[in-house]
């Protein structure tokens, strides 16, 4: 058996955590930037307001309803997810974190155990510990769990547990699931699917494998054998070393002049270079991009991007900054409003399987040691307390973030003050 | 090399406030309070708060609520008549939860940090 536990609306319930007054009110998230809405309460999604619409098109329908909005929070989200997380772990032998806020957790070691108890116990246990409601849906597979899960919040809000112990009790759920709302069924195939005839993803599971094999490829043949209850997904215990990183956001606001815009290259590459150093890997490969804004029909568009190789593979800032901006003077076009850029990293490899140039004139262990020092400066004192000239102090281009909440539960300075 | 140290085999690890302040970091969170509601149970204003949500408050617990959608720090008195969070001030007064309110334990505070630059001659 397989558990997927959820944290209900959970951006949502770690703002309402902090703010109680907010209970039973409408609340929305925004996306980086205030883009658009990534996460509503339960009052907020009755109300209409649709997953993923941009902030503009809703903002005369969450005034008129007086819906609070909250930029996203992620240091505090982070947080929140990590204690949630942390907690899970202590319930079960082992467990796979599927995202910030779902857990799948292994109970095939807990034959002797009341699952279903289990699981009210693991809600009641987040709910009073770190303050977050959670759902469980327990069942034979990984998609099942899932499918589970979400049965629960239509069916049993209140209870916030579904168990499909035996066949009779996931065919119940089977049936009461459109394909479309199948964990790993897109838009495209749930259309085909429909309009073939099936229904449900109890139709689903009996359509013959060939079939399914010829329609949807082996990805579907493995999903439908997890709907018939035989465990096909691998368990992904440490996530797979990343291929490549990529930092990129839209700018606070337009921004046409090159000095700002290779500023904020600059930061992103440094946090490329970041991630690199932390899982110990170096990118051969850089790219730069850099686009204006197209839902600006008033604007000339233009959109373009470059790709690197780097003499050597390297994870040292200093020379990823170096690659980037050279990329970045090559695609940069004076007088057009840019909206936003990027920076990837391509080719990674394991920082000991580097090949080395005959002609690099580099002093790379010196390099890797400030680096190192580097990196533990800014984990004791404070993100980019040492930085990079380039990188600069002013962040014209950071993201908006109107609506930020406090970093409740992660600095000092910023806690719920009891005036009471 | 000079002389092995003989307190070698003696080292232990230094206190860490950590440990005994927050035992349960997973579901401690910090407040500051700004009041003086609870000035008699040692809590100055500018006290930091360690609150463990992970506790089951009794009577005489110190809690965090949630009363009317605001936070309070108060003492938790229950018994056969009445639940109530009282002040530790002798001119605040007590809220006596009946179904007028909407209260709710947020935690129980465990721990009480003051550092000494935020005492000020008691006032009362």
């Amino acid at each position: 058996m397989y558990a997927l536990v959820d944290c209900n609306n959970f951006y949502c319930s770690c703002e309402r955590l902090f703010n109680p007054k907010l209970e039973g009110k409408p609340i929305v998230v925004l996306s980086n930037n205030d883009g658009c809405a990534i996460a509503r309460s339960d009052e907020a999604k009755a109300i209409g307001i649709v997953m993923g619409t941009p902030e503009f098109m809703i903002r005369e329908q969450l005034k008129e309803h007086n819906v609070k909005i909250f930029s996203s929070n992620y240091t505090l989200y982070g947080d929140l997810s990590d204690r949630v997380m942390k907690t899970l772990a202590s319930f079960v032998p082992r467990m796979e974190i599927y995202s910030i806020d779902e857990a799948f957790l292994d109970m095939h070691e807990l034959q002797h155990t009341d699952l279903l108890k289990l699981a009210v116990e693991i809600r009641r246990t987040i709910r009073k510990h770190i303050g977050i409601p959670v759902t469980v849906g327990i069942a034979p597979t990984k998609t099942l769990a899932k499918m589970a899960n979400r049965y629960a919040k239509k069916r049993y809000k209140d209870v916030g547990v579904y168990w499909a112990a035996d066949q009779r009790l996931i065919d119940e759920m089977l049936a009461f699931t459109e394909v479309g709302d199948i964990w790993g069924i897109g838009m495209q195939y749930a259309r085909k699917l429909t309009l073939k005839g099936f229904k449900t993803a109890m139709d689903l599971k009996s359509a013959p494998d060939d079939w399914i094999r010829q329609q949807m490829s082996v990805v579907g043949l493995r999903l439908i054998h997890e709907l018939r209850g035989q465990a096909s997904i691998k368990w992904e215990f440490t996530p797979p070393a990343k291929k490549n990183i990529c930092t990129s956001r839209s700018f606070g606001k337009l921004i046409t002049e090159y000095k700002t815009i290779a500023e904020a290259v600059t930061n992103y590459t440094a946090l490329c270079a970041l991630k690199l150093r932390q899982q110990n890997a170096c990118a051969a490969r850089l790219n730069v991009f850099l686009q204006t804004n197209p839902h600006r029909t008033q604007d000339q568009q233009y959109m373009h991007s470059v790709t690197l190789a780097l003499e050597v593979a390297s994870n040292i800032t200093s020379e990823l900054i170096k690659y980037a901006l050279k990329g970045l003077s090559i695609i940069y076009k004076p007088g057009y409003n840019f909206m936003k850029c990027g920076v990837m990293v391509l080719d990674i490899i394991p920082q000991d399987k580097i090949q080395y140039s005959f002609f690099d004139t580099a002093e790379r262990t010196k390099q890797r040691t400030m680096m190192q020092a580097f990196d533990k400066v800014n984990r004791v004192f404070g993100k980019d307390i040492v930085r990079f000239a380039s990188q600069g102090f002013e962040k014209k281009y950071r993201l908006r973030a109107e609506f930020l909440s406090k970093r409740y539960s992660t600095n000092i300075d910023e806690l719920v003050i009891i005036k009471d | 090399m000079g002389f092995p140290s003989p307190a070698a085999d003696y080292i232990e690890d230094r206190i860490d406030l950590n440990e005994v302040l927050a035992p349960n970091p997973l579901s401690t969170f910090f407040f500051r309070n700004d009041g003086v509601n609870m000035v008699n149970a040692f809590i100055p204003p500018k006290a930091l708060l360690v609150v463990d949500r992970s506790q089951t408050p009794v009577n005489g617990s110190i809690v965090v609520a949630v009363v009317n959608g605001e936070f309070v720090v108060r003492y938790l008195v229950i018994n056969e008549i009445k639940c109530l969070l009282a002040a530790a001030n002798p001119k605040v007064a007590d809220i006596v939860l009946t179904g007028d309110f909407t209260a709710e334990i947020w935690g129980v505070v465990t721990g009480i940090v003051t550092q000494t630059k935020d005492l000020k001659p008691c006032t009362l």
